[in-house]
C-alpha cells in the first residue's frame, strides 16, 4: 500500500479510533487487495511504510463483497461498480480480503 | 482542410542496467531506507546481458521486427524462450546497449557536463563510429574525455552522479549549479538521458522514413520529465533541444505533459495544428525515464525472475497533412476525460471510447483494434498488478455488453479479437496506447486494418495538484485515397470556375 495512504490511516486510527474505521478497498487485483487488507490489520508485510510493525486490526471490505454491495442504492452500484464487477475475477478478491479479515481483524 | 496522417512512427529501447541500479527509484529508495537489504545483494544476479535484452520476445515486438500477435503463439515465459533470428534494428528503431547511451548523454550535453573517463571514451567513440545513424555532427560533440582523478573528484567533492557500464565507473554528470535543486546532478542526468533517448528515437524516425530534418517544423515533446531551473522548474524546453540534435533548423518546438496520457493529447494537438495549415510536418516524440527502470524489481528479484524492466523506451512520429496513403487521424473522433467525467473505471471507459464513438455513429465493435495501457503483462503481473492489456480490454467489452453492443459471454474473449498482448516496458507515457502506431501504420499501409482507437491514461493524483484523473483518444483510420483526391479534384474544379467566370466577365466587357 502507498506509503502516504499508510501514514493517513494511522493518523485516523490514532484520531478517530480505530474501532470506529472501516475500510473499503477498490483494488483490482485478489493479490494486491490482500496485501492492502494485511497492511490494515497484522501490519505493512513489506515493510516499507509506516504501518510496519503496527497492528491496527482495522474492519477491512473489499468494494466487491456482498457486506458492501447489499449496503448501496443498488442503482448506484451498478452505475459506479457494474462494469467492474463484470470485469474482476470477484470471488477470488472475496477469497483473499475476507481471509485476512478472519485473521487479522480486531473489530 | 487537409486531414492529418501518421506519415512515420519510430520507437527505440535502451538498454540500461546500471541506471536501475543507481538511479531507479525503487533501488535508490531502498539504498535510502534499508541500505544492506537482501534485496540490494541479489539485485546484481537478476541483471540480464543486452543479448538476452535484445531477443527478449516483447522488446523485438516494440521495435518492429515481429507482430505483437505473435507473442500470442510465443512459449512462455517470454524471458526463458528469447526470439531466434532476434536483430538489434527493426523495422521502426533499435535496441542499444548502456555504453553507447553513455556516449550520447556526452553527446547531448551543451553545457559541459557529462564527463566520460579516457579509455571509455576512446572505445565508446570507435564503437559509435560503426552506429549507420550517427553522423560527423555527432561525433564532433563526443568532445574531449576526462581522467579518473576528475571524474573522482567530481564525485566525492562536488556531488556529480556516477556513470557505470559493466560496474565500473565510466563517468559522471555534473551539477548545473550549485545548490539550485532543479539542476542537480541527478535532475541533470534523467534530463540528459531523456533528450538522448528521444533523440535516437528521433533519428530513427528521420532515417527510416526518409525525411530530411529541415521538413519538420514542430516538435512537440511529451515525456514525465521536466527541465527547468529552480525559478521556472518546468520551463522547458525539451522538444527545441532534442530538434538542434537532428539539426532541424526549420523547426520549433514546445513541451506537453499530462503524465501517461501526455503523448495520446500530443498526438491530436499535432493532429489539429496539421489539419488547421498552421504546420505541415509536426513530430511528437518523448526519451524515457531512468527512475522507472527496476520499477518492480522487489517482486521480481522475490520470485525469482530476471529484472525485466532494464529498458529505457523511447518514441518518435511525424504528423503530416494527407499524402492520399497513410493512415489518417481522425480528428472528429476523439476522446476526452472532462473534468466532470468523474473518476470511476465506468466514466473514464464511456468517455475515453464510448462517447466519442457515439458521437459519429459507431459501436463499439466496429473498432477493430484498441490500444490502451500496452504494459507487458510479464512484468507487472508477478508485481500483482495484473494485466494491465487485458483488464482494458475487458472494461471495453464490459461496456460494449452494458450498452447491448456484444453478449455478456463475449466479454472475456473480446481481447482476442480486439486486442493483443502488451509488449511494451513500463515506462509511463511509453505503453500508453502509442507502441501500436507503428504496427497499426504498417497493417493499414497493407490493408489488413481499417481502424483502430488509441487510448491514454494519465494518474494525475501522482502530482498532488488534484484527484483528477486523465485521458485522451482518438481513432486512426485506414486512408482510402479520397482525402488527397477530393483535394485535387476541387482544386481543379476551383481553376475551371475562375476560368469561366473570367471568360463570362470578358464576354460583359466585349459586349
Amino acid at each position: 500500500m502507498d506509503l502516504e495512504n499508510q501514514a493517513r490511516i494511522k493518523e485516523f486510527a490514532a484520531s478517530l479510533g480505530a474501532e470506529n474505521i472501516l475500510v473499503i478497498l477498490g483494488g483490482a487485483e485478489a493479490e494486491a487487495a490482500g496485501l492492502a487488507a494485511e497492511t490494515v490489520t497484522a501490519g505493512d508485510p513489506t515493510f516499507a511504510g509506516p504501518l510496519a510493525g503496527v497492528s491496527l486490526g482495522l474492519a477491512v471490505y473489499h468494494v466487491l463483497e456482498n457486506e458492501i454491495k447489499s449496503e448501496c442504492d443498488a442503482a448506484v452500484y451498478e452505475e459506479q461498480i457494474g462494469m467492474m464487477e463484470m470485469v474482476l475475477d470477484v470471488e477470488a478478491i472475496q477469497k483473499e480480503v475476507s481471509s485476512i479479515r478472519v485473521q487479522y481483524s480486531k473489530f | 482542410m487537409p486531414l492529418p496522417v501518421l506519415k512515420g512512427a519510430a520507437y527505440a529501447l535502451i538498454h540500461a542496467p546500471q541506471m536501475l541500479i543507481h538511479m531507479g527509484t525503487t533501488q535508490s529508495g531502498e539504498r535510502y531506507a534499508n541500505p544492506d537489504s537482501d534485496y540490494l545483494k541479489k539485485l546484481p544476479q537478476h541483471l540480464r546481458e543486452f543479448d538476452a535484452c535484445l531477443a527478449y520476445p516483447p522488446n523485438q515486438v516494440f521495435i518492429g521486427n515481429a507482430t505483437p500477435f505473435s507473442l500470442n503463439e510465443a512459449a512462455k515465459p517470454w524471458y526463458e524462450n528469447p526470439l531466434p533470428g532476434a536483430s538489434r534494428f527493426g523495422a521502426f528503431g533499435e535496441i542499444m546497449p548502456e555504453d553507447e547511451l553513455l556516449g550520447w548523454l556526452k553527446i547531448s550535453d551543451a553545457f559541459d557536463l557529462v564527463m566520460l573517463e579516457e579509455s571509455f571514451h576512446t572505445a565508446i567513440t570507435a564503437k559509435l563510429q560503426q552506429h549507420p545513424l550517427i553522423n560527423d555532427f555527432d561525433l564532433g560533440r563526443l568532445g574531449k574525455s576526462a581522467t579518473q582523478a576528475e571524474i573522482n573528484h567530481q564525485i566525492n567533492e562536488v556531488h556529480a552522479e556516477p556513470l557505470y557500464y559493466q560496474f565500473n565507473l565510466v563517468g559522471c554528470v555534473k551539477r548545473a549549479h550549485e545548490y539550485d535543486q532543479a539542476l542537480t546532478a541527478h535532475v541533470m542526468t534523467e534530463n540528459l538521458v531523456a533528450k538522448a533517448t528521444a533523440t535516437i528515437a528521433l533519428k530513427n524516425l528521420l532515417a527510416k522514413n526518409n525525411i530530411a530534418p529541415q521538413e519538420i517544423d514542430y516538435l512537440i515533446e511529451c515525456s514525465e520529465e521536466a527541465c527547468g531551473d529552480m525559478n521556472q522548474r518546468g520551463g522547458g524546453n525539451f522538444a527545441k533541444a532534442i530538434g538542434e540534435m537532428v539539426q532541424a533548423v526549420r523547426a520549433t518546438g514546445i513541451d506537453m505533459r499530462g503524465f501517461c496520457a501526455a503523448p495520446v493529447h500530443a498526438l491530436v494537438t499535432a493532429a489539429a495544428l496539421v489539419q488547421a495549415g498552421v504546420y505541415q510536418n509536426v513530430v511528437v516524440l518523448a526519451g524515457g525515464a531512468t527512475a522507472k527502470l527496476g520499477m518492480n524489481g522487489r517482486d521480481h528479484v522475490k520470485k525469482d525472475l530476471p529484472l525485466l524492466e532494464d529498458v529505457i523506451g523511447a518514441f518518435a512520429f511525424l504528423v503530416s497533412a494527407d499524402d492520399g496513403l497513410n493512415p489518417i487521424i481522425r480528428t472528429d473522433i476523439v476522446g476526452r476525460h472532462l473534468i466532470g467525467s468523474g473518476s470511476a473505471p465506468q466514466a473514464v471507459m464511456q468517455a475515453l471510447v464510448l462517447d466519442p464513438l457515439q458521437s459519429v455513429g459507431l459501436t463499439i465493435p466496429q473498432v477493430q483494434m484498441y490500444s490502451a495501457e500496452m504494459q507487458n503483462p510479464e512484468i507487472t503481473v508477478p508485481a500483482g498488478a495484473g494485466d494491465v492489456p487485458l483488464a482494458n480490454y475487458k472494461m471495453i467489452a464490459a461496456l460494449a455488453a452494458m450498452k447491448g453492443m456484444i453478449d455478456r459471454s463475449e466479454v472475456n474473449s473480446f481481447g482476442e479479437k480486439h486486442g493483443m498482448p502488451g509488449f511494451a516496458p513500463t515506462q509511463g507515457h511509453i505503453p500508453s496506447g502509442v507502441p501500436f502506431l507503428g504496427h497499426a501504420r504498417t497493417m493499414m499501409l497493407a490493408k489488413e486494418l481499417n481502424n483502430t482507437m488509441i487510448i491514454g491514461k494519465g494518474s494525475l493524483f501522482l502530482g498532488r495538484m488534484t484527484n483528477l484523473f486523465d485521458g485522451v483518444s482518438f481513432v486512426m483510420e485506414h486512408n482510402h485515397g479520397q482525402g488527397a483526391a477530393q483535394e485535387g479534384v476541387s482544386k481543379d474544379e476551383v481553376r475551371v470556375l475562375i476560368a469561366e467566370a473570367l471568360r463570362s466577365f470578358a464576354a460583359t466587357l466585349l459586349a
